[in-house]
């Protein structure tokens, strides 16, 4: 039934881009009077045309439907690739349709000619008896595998394409000077020099980050389980704060506390004439940032794999005679130590991906995300060094996570069986429990003050001066409404990038959620060949850092066929695509909870894959729905790293707003504008938790959540 | 009636169903038995169209469905976990099929009511399947396969979720329902008595290939090879030399001993034979006839005594009932043969 669908479907898109619709962006005119001067559209638009016939008139083509409509897939991509600016017109184009040919970018016709085929492939792979023998399966792999080609790969490609060209020409030479700039890996700094290379900076922040923010993690984590506490719910409570807050938003609290003016500063000066310095601006400042971030996520794995282990292990061996030292030494630690490595690694990514924290403290101090960001942004816009430093940032962030994958993913000890295991978990030696407390406590108490002063710093006139009289003024400052004879007018300086990020938010995140799930959907319940890859990279794509992500798009669809930048549309699809392996995640946790028999029995009884899904695949999701909506939702309304390359003076965003707020010292404004965000994003995960099911936050934070330059 | 073609399917490299045909008669009850790994539920699965075969050619009803989904079969199946969709009501999940081959949802609840009362279930059609016991939960499944009239119904290892006093009721409600409607009925199950007591035909499966087809009694009283001798309850498989004697007895020589037994079917020379545990008797020895053991071991469990009796020909099990006097471990027995299955 859905194969009957489906033909006709394509054959509608197929005619629309033909017919009615502006094939190029910004241009009113349809396809056909176009087409005798543009030759080069013929072939893909005939496979098109052939196609869309084929599949309506001979509904046992399977194969050679394929083979036409993948032809026009490619050949339609392949003209407007090659042919448009004429910086990126390539010379065999002009050698065959003359010198200077040239075509603005794909439109609304082009798109839908694009889907026409991508929906006729999987067409043909229905009939094939390919997917199952199922159009709906077909239609989500192929589309799948299509949209990730051209917004994932497609504009990675261009940047690695960018290393090796200098002023339009192709040469190795540029490439490897790239590559192994002493910007990069200079070693100066050992030598008595100014500064080392920023891949050194990186990597030793990073590492520091992963390592403390393990062993902080760990201190909670045992605090929690093994401490014979009776209140450990703070501690959860102060584990959800960071993933809802911006990313700088800590930074900005730092800068309040141990700034040159900071109040910590001005107390110690005052009280023990210790001078004002500039210590916070560096690497001590990125990573008391990072820590904070990153401890209450190592704290929620470490807390979870300490859970997991039996307690009956800790028991028989202290029924053997080791003492609570030793049971924990030879027991509990060894047992950790997968989770260890997994957080400790799991940081280390994230400080790699980090851009807010090190733009925003980082002073002197230049990581990869940074160093990239300015030779885009900065007065000398370089793309093609922009394009080495992210590639060298990939390598990195991919290597990283491939040892996770490698090395720890497969290696967690799973020791609670099915069964019921009844016990109580070995209690911490006396000694290490101090150590534990000393350690915890602390941290605990300065991740209060943090966000106490993210809270209270809104709502003073200058918490940065200490001058804490009661305010209104930087609320008014970002969100004034005022009546006028027109209406409501939104005159706060805020409004503008608020409502965009609400919007781009609210469209993104359902798209982001519905795709992840259904691609979740897709790796756990079907069989077809290429599987496996297409999941790999579509994990994989959760590894690439921010900051790369940004590099790519606005160099990828800043000139045609795609040409997307400064759009609302571009923000959208970055979320969509960094977001959705969460999505995908997520979904696949879920479904390895359901039962397959479940969808199978939906078979039997005459269901085909689209209903099956609709009716018991999805209302069993809801759960994972929800976390994969709320975290979308989230992400785009605290993200910083890629989309600081992507917005634009119509559609700027909440998070770039505040960053430009910081830089131009108006940290009072930037603070109350987090704190609007962060009670937004409380508001919304409960309106979303309240309306599409009973989820609960703490599950989903309890996952292990990779996300790296948020 | 369900017909298989030299059906294969392949998992990579691995042949989990190995050329297998077959063609099972219109309204009987087939199941298919075998050890874990043996393919008997792949094969199901084939019926049903959750697997298409890789080679071979599968027919029902004289209709080709070989490349034919799930989804247009017509063929019901009882899972092993019921599959009873969590977030509906009974009544709903029975209406399912109706609703989703396009029945009008008030009509379909209707006839799902209906489908409840026959299999009396009435009354429980509001409640969530978590709240009914596991008979009851599968008898919502058995339910849900009948209410779309197919012309197959396939069961999936049905009494395995079922406590042991239940398991014989349910087994019994199954074979009433199949013979009362005329069903075509596969059933797959690893338990051979549950095969013996309600099959009309038992297809023995090994490695992918059937071992044995037949009625219950056939794979009893004549298995084909050790394999689905043993599998069909237990049994000793004794090394003889066999020489046909007068009325069907024939004179078996185990090493230097010598012994008469009747034999289920005529065979003479050297070969492999089966003896049911049920079939040897232990007596005291008269240093006559019969073969010479000791019993090494005397349990009581119930109904019957076990014993294991250590003989010229190897360890044998054997089974005798308990209102006859036990036998202590370490006496020294006789043993006797009521009778023997020749193999191969």
């Amino acid at each position: 039934m859905t194969s009957v669908r489906l033909d006709w479907a394509a054959a509608f898109a197929a005619a629309i881009a033909l017919f009615p619709l502006p094939w190029y962006a910004g241009r009113a005119e349809a396809l056909l009077p176009l087409l005798p001067d543009r030759p080069w559209l013929w072939p893909g638009l005939a496979c098109l045309v052939a196609a869309a016939a084929t599949a309506l008139a001979a509904p046992r083509a399977g194969r050679g439907l394929v083979a036409l409509a993948a032809a026009a897939l490619v050949l339609l991509l392949l003209q407007g690739i090659a042919i448009g600016l004429p910086t990126t017109t390539w010379p065999i184009a002009e050698a065959l349709f003359g010198a200077g040919v040239r075509q603005p970018a794909f439109g609304p016709g082009a798109a839908a000619a694009l889907a026409a085929a991508t929906m006729l492939i999987a067409l043909g792979f229905a009939r094939a008896r390919a997917f199952n023998a199922d159009a709906t399966v077909a239609l989500i792999a192929v589309a799948g595998g299509v949209s990730l080609a051209l917004f994932v790969f497609l504009p990675i490609l261009r940047v690695l394409v960018d290393v090796f060209v200098e002023a339009g020409r192709f040469s190795l030479a540029v490439a490897f000077d790239r590559l192994a700039a002493p910007e990069a890996w200079g070693l100066a700094c050992l030598a008595g020099g100014v500064r080392c290379g920023v891949v050194w900076n990186t990597l030793l922040l990073a590492a520091l980050t992963g390592v403390l923010s393990t062993l902080l993690g760990l201190a909670f984590a045992l605090l929690e389980t093994r401490g014979g506490l009776a209140h450990t719910g703070v501690f959860r409570a102060l584990a959800v704060l960071p993933l809802i807050t911006p990313p700088f938003v800590v930074s900005l609290a730092l800068i309040v506390l141990f700034g040159r003016t900071g109040i910590v500063t001005a107390l110690l000066w005052e009280l023990f004439d210790i001078p004002r310095t500039r210590w916070i601006y560096g690497l001590p400042g990125v990573l008391l940032a990072q820590l904070l971030s990153q401890t209450p996520i190592a704290f929620l794995l470490l807390s979870a794999a300490l859970r997991a282990i039996a307690p009956s292990l800790e028991e028989s061996a202290a029924t053997m005679g080791a003492r609570p030292a030793r049971v924990f030494a030879t027991v509990t630690l060894p047992l950790l130590r997968p989770a260890l490595a997994n957080a400790a690694l799991l940081g280390f990514v994230e400080s790699l991906g980090d851009f807010g924290n090190p733009l925003v403290l980082g002073g002197e101090f230049d990581v990869l995300a940074t160093r990239i960001f300015f030779a885009i942004a900065g007065a000398r816009h370089e793309p093609g060094r922009a394009a080495a430093l992210a590639i060298l940032l990939l390598g990195l962030t991919l290597g990283a996570f491939w040892l996770q994958e490698r090395w720890v993913g497969r290696r967690q000890y799973v020791t609670v069986a099915g069964k019921g295991d009844a016990g109580i978990p070995a209690p911490l030696p006396a000694g290490l429990r101090r150590l534990v407390s000393a350690l915890a406590w602390p941290w605990a108490a300065f991740t209060a003050i943090v966000y106490a002063i993210i809270l209270f710093g809104a709502f003073v006139h200058d918490i940065g001066r200490f001058d804490l009289t009661f305010t209104w003024r930087h609320f008014i400052e970002g969100f004034a409404i005022e009546r006028s004879a027109f209406g409501l007018h939104f005159r706060g300086a805020a409004w503008d990038s608020l409502f965009t990020t609400l919007e781009v938010a609210a469209i993104s995140a359902p798209i982001t959620a519905f795709v992840g799930i259904l691609l979740a959907w897709l790796f756990a319940r079907t069989s077809f060949r290429g599987k496996g890859t297409l999941e790999f990279v579509t994990l994989l794509t959760f590894a690439i850092p921010g900051t790369v992500v940004g590099v790519a798009y606005v160099t990828a669809f800043n000139v045609p066929p795609l040409e997307i930048t400064g759009t609302g549309l571009i923000l959208i699809l970055c979320f969509v695509f960094r977001n959705m392996p969460v999505g995908v995640r997520g979904g696949l946790a879920a479904l390895a909870q359901i039962d397959r028999s479940l969808d199978e029995a939906s078979a039997t009884m005459g269901a085909d894959a689209a209903t099956t899904l609709r009716r018991v695949v999805l209302p069993l999701l809801r759960p994972a729905i929800v976390a994969a909506l709320a975290y979308a939702f989230v992400q785009a309304m605290t993200a910083v790293s890629a989309v600081i390359f992507l917005v634009s003076a119509r559609h700027n965003m909440a998070t770039v707003y505040i960053v430009g707020r910081v830089e131009a010292g108006e940290i009072s404004l930037a603070i109350a504008y987090s704190s609007v965000l962060i009670v937004l994003m409380l508001l919304v995960i409960l309106i979303i938790d309240r309306v599409v099911g009973a989820a609960r936050l703490g599950r989903r934070a309890a996952a292990p959540l990779v996300r790296v330059g948020a | 009636m369900i017909r298989f073609e030299t059906v294969s399917k392949l998992f990579g490299a691995t042949r989990a169903v190995d050329r297998v045909s077959f063609t099972l008669a219109e309204g009987t009850l087939t199941t298919l038995l075998g050890p874990s790994g043996c393919g008997k539920t792949t094969t199901l699965r084939l019926i049903a169209g959750l697997e298409l075969p890789t080679e071979g050619r599968i027919e029902i009803e004289g209709r080709d469905v070989t490349a034919l989904p799930a989804a247009e079969r017509r063929v019901a199946m009882v899972f092993q976990s019921y599959a009873l969709f969590p977030h509906m009501s009974v009544r709903e999940n029975v209406a399912y099929g109706l609703i989703v081959g396009g029945m009008a949802k008030r009509a379909a609840l209707a006839r799902a009511e209906e489908m409840l009362d026959t299999l009396g279930l009435a009354g429980l059609g509001d409640r969530q399947p978590s709240a009914l016991s596991g008979g009851q939960q599968q008898r919502v499944a058995v339910a849900r396969a009948l209410v779309l009239r197919p012309r197959v119904l396939l069961f999936d290892e049905p009494l395995s979720n079922l406590d042991a006093r239940l398991r014989r009721r349910v087994r019994e409600d199954i074979r009433d329902l199949q013979r009362r409607l005329g069903l075509t009925v596969v059933y797959v199950t690893h338990d051979q008595a549950e095969a013996l007591a309600v099959s009309d035909i038992v297809v023995v499966m090994r490695e992918g290939r059937i071992a044995q087809m037949g009625s219950p009694r056939e794979l009893y009283d004549a298995p084909a090879d050790p394999f689905v001798a043993d599998f069909m309850g237990e049994a000793n498989v004794i090394e003889a030399e066999v020489a046909a004697g007068p009325d069907g007895v024939a004179r078996l020589v185990i090493g230097n001993h010598a012994l008469e037994a009747p034999l289920t079917r005529q065979a003479a020379g050297r070969m492999r034979l089966a003896v049911r545990p049920e079939a040897i008797r232990l007596t005291p020895p008269d240093g006559t006839a019969g073969l010479p053991g000791t019993v090494r071991r005397a349990v009581f469990v119930g109904g019957h005594m076990e014993y294991e009796v250590d003989t010229p020909a190897g360890l044998l099990f054997a089974t005798a009932p308990s209102s006859e006097p036990a036998v202590a471990a370490g006496t020294l027995v006789s043993l006797a043969f009521s009778r023997a299955i020749p193999l191969g």
